[in-house]
């Protein structure tokens, strides 16, 4: 009875009697969540307009906080350093379609599956080559980031906000918004849509999907810049954020693989949960949950719903 | 010219059956066993601990996530994890039972492993594809976390690690910092060469046919009376338990005692690569795959000084290392546009061409 106690009362019990404890738990979970969700963003933009899983998108955010900050630190100016590791991106994104896509068209899922994991090795190697292996620090002032705290009393105890976490949220929401535009209202945007729909039907109304796939593997570099510099200021600019990036996977799943929507929704309910867990339940069985906390939320949400919350319903024929 | 099948007829249903329908194949594949015993006498124990050993592990590794991944289509992130099972349980029952034969444990472990595989498998009946992979990961992710948090596994040693006590068959060491690299390797081929077998005939019967159906198209193998429970379940039961088995060997036979680390996400990924490379769906593949993604990085490593050099091109053993990944993911996805079906097939189109050699018409 006493395990039943402390798992099923407790931490509810200390949820009362501190809540700005868990308020403060809750701010960190939604902080997090924001960046997952934006790492996600990444893996649905391809995933939608190419059905590439696209296992390189970790070594991308790396990669793109790497040459931000390898550039800046070769004396370029932080705003022409970040133009610079945008056109990275581009170029990366060209020399993907040419070189890895386009010979590979029409293959299994798997296999393009597999390609992206080539380039990710490839990247990884390249990466340390050029900037090294060892971590960098993120330029936070010469981008105008703020640092610092603000302490706010409330509830009978004070929760403490990173500016970093609030700016980190702001430009997450902003970005979010352009895509959501971008999808909606431009020319392009509407094409990715209808590429998403059918490639086949895409192709046959005239629409190029070399072009396509060029545009959403360079989309998916500028977020993966965006997370870079966020994640990177957070816990430094090193090839161990590409491990961080696995945490995007439960996000993937619990808000379906093709759902912009979803990649948010799923990205806080991952990051809120986990600190949460981590936080209230971790130290009954030893701490250190928060690795694979998130898989199992999402495994128990998948075995409800198969496709994840947003994703397209399966159908399946014979 | 000697690789022909005229005058080869098959007289039976058993003859047209047969893995090996070629007189020549099967002295091939007689002359590539005899072969690699023969290299334990022969080869240097640089070569048996650093290349044999492992590239056979890894081998044995890749035909338990073949068998999963590539016979019965559910993609598993969570291969490393299995193998930590059969690792630690193996050294568990080493320990608390250490007068029993640890040939016998090394193959008792991988029953451990297949049961928490079949566990974790249990989510493949209503999630597929890439969602599935995910799944796996929460395997990965709670195992190694268990590994690490549970004390009682490695006998509450302060170092946290696993250590390979001295173990002996007919007298002779083959687990412990004493055994030789010969004995151990002999040790390995003949386990990985019966566990190959063994899954041959696995894959060629009726069990590999349900696996084969269940990948192809489950709903429909489900309407012709195959019961995907059983089927999925049992497959990631006999996949685990390879590589349970692999595990068990590349601590004990291989690193002679390692931590929780080997048994991350890294490793899940590098038997993917392996199976993938290799072929999906074959067995002769999972060793091409092996042989490729770990001795390729082994040869670079030799060669890329050597024709560096001449160059006047010094370079230190960090910048090898960068190019050794740079060039290996070049590799892959070279591989992949080439032949996206493996070196498996590869290797059966130049059979094909070989038997019309040189006169293709």
């Amino acid at each position: 009875m006493d395990i039943l106690y402390k798992i099923l009362i407790e931490p509810f019990v200390f949820m009362g009697e501190a809540p700005d404890l868990l308020i403060q738990t809750l701010w960190e979970g939604l902080v997090s969540g924001v960046l997952y969700a934006l790492i996600a963003l990444g893996f649905v933009l391809i995933f939608k307009a190419s059905g590439v899983f696209n296992f390189a998108q970790g070594i991308m955010v790396v990669f793109a906080a790497l040459t931000l900050v390898g550039l800046y630190e070769k004396g370029v100016p932080a705003f022409l350093a970040l133009i610079l590791a945008a056109v990275t991106m581009l170029v990366l994104a060209v020399l993907v379609e040419r070189i890895v896509l386009r010979p590979l068209v029409n293959q299994p899922d798997i296999i393009l599956f597999m390609a992206t994991f080539g380039l990710t090795y490839f990247l990884i190697g390249f990466g340390e080559l050029i900037f090294g292996g060892n971590p960098k620090e993120m330029i936070t002032d010469a981008l105008f980031l703020p640092q610092g705290t603000t302490e706010l009393d409330m509830l009978g105890g004070r929760v403490r906000l990173q500016h970093l976490d609030i700016a980190a949220a702001v430009i997450a929401s902003i970005m979010i918004g352009l895509l959501a535009v971008f999808f909606s209202k431009t020319r392009i945007g509407r094409a990715l849509r209808a590429v998403a729909d059918s490639h086949k039907a895409a192709l046959s109304v005239g629409i190029s999907l070399n072009q396509i796939w060029v545009i959403v593997w360079f989309a998916a570099g500028i977020v993966a810049l965006v997370a870079g510099i966020m994640w990177g200021a957070r816990s430094g600019v090193s090839f161990s954020l590409q491990i961080i990036a696995l945490k995007a996977l439960p996000v993937l799943i619990l808000g379906g693989f093709t759902s912009i929507p979803g990649a948010i929704i799923g990205g806080l309910i991952i990051g809120v949960g986990e600190k949460i867990g981590e936080f209230y339940w971790g130290p009954l069985v030893g701490g250190g949950v928060e690795t694979w906390l998130a898989y199992v939320i999402a495994l128990i949400f998948l075995l409800y719903r198969p496709q994840g919350l947003f994703g397209e319903k399966i159908i399946e024929r014979i | 010219m000697l690789y022909r099948e005229a005058g080869q007829f098959k007289t039976s249903y058993v003859a047209d059956s047969a893995i090996f329908p070629l007189r020549q194949d099967r002295i091939g594949i007689g002359l590539i066993i005899l072969a690699a015993y023969a290299l334990a006498f022969i080869g240097n124990s640089f070569l048996l601990q650093a290349v044999m050993i492992p590239f056979l592990v890894f081998s044995l590794a890749s035909i338990g996530l073949n068998i999963l991944t590539g016979y019965t289509g559910l993609l598993s992130l969570g291969t490393g994890a299995f193998m930590g099972v059969g690792a630690y349980a193996c050294y568990k029952l080493m320990t608390a039972f250490p007068e029993v034969n640890v040939i016998v444990w090394i193959f008792v472990s991988g029953f451990f492993s297949a049961a928490i595989g079949a566990l974790f498998g249990l989510p493949s009946l209503r999630i597929k594809g890439f969602y599935l992979a995910v799944a796996t990961l929460a395997a990965q992710f709670f195992l190694q976390w268990c590994f690490i948090r549970i004390p009682w596994l490695v006998n509450y040693n302060v170092s946290g690690a696993l250590d390979a006590p001295l173990r002996t068959l007919f007298g002779i060491p083959i687990v412990g910092a004493t055994a030789t690299p010969q004995t151990r390797y002999l040790v390995v081929l003949t386990i990985v060469i019966l566990l190959t077998w063994l899954a041959s005939n696995l894959v060629h019967g009726r069990i590999g046919r349900m696996w084969i159906a269940i990948r192809d198209m489950d709903l429909a193998a489900e309407l012709m009376g195959i019961r995907p429970l059983q089927t999925k379940l049992l497959a990631f039961a006999v996949s685990s338990y390879y590589c349970g088995v692999a595990g068990a060997l590349l601590v004990f036979l291989w690193y002679g005692g390692a931590e929780y680390d080997v048994f991350n996400i890294n490793q899940s990924f590098f038997i993917l690569f392996m199976v993938i490379i290799g072929g999906l769906g074959s067995l002769i593949g999972s060793f091409f795959g092996a042989a490729l993604i770990f001795i390729l990085p082994i040869v670079l490593g030799i060669v890329l000084p050597a024709i560096l050099s001449p160059f006047g091109i010094s370079v230190g053993a960090d910048v090898i290392e960068h190019l050794r990944f740079m060039i290996v993911g070049a590799l892959i996805i070279f591989f992949l546009i080439v032949e996206p079906h493996g070196l498996a097939r590869l290797w059966q189109i130049g059979k094909q061409k070989l038997l019309v050699w040189p006169f293709p018409y």
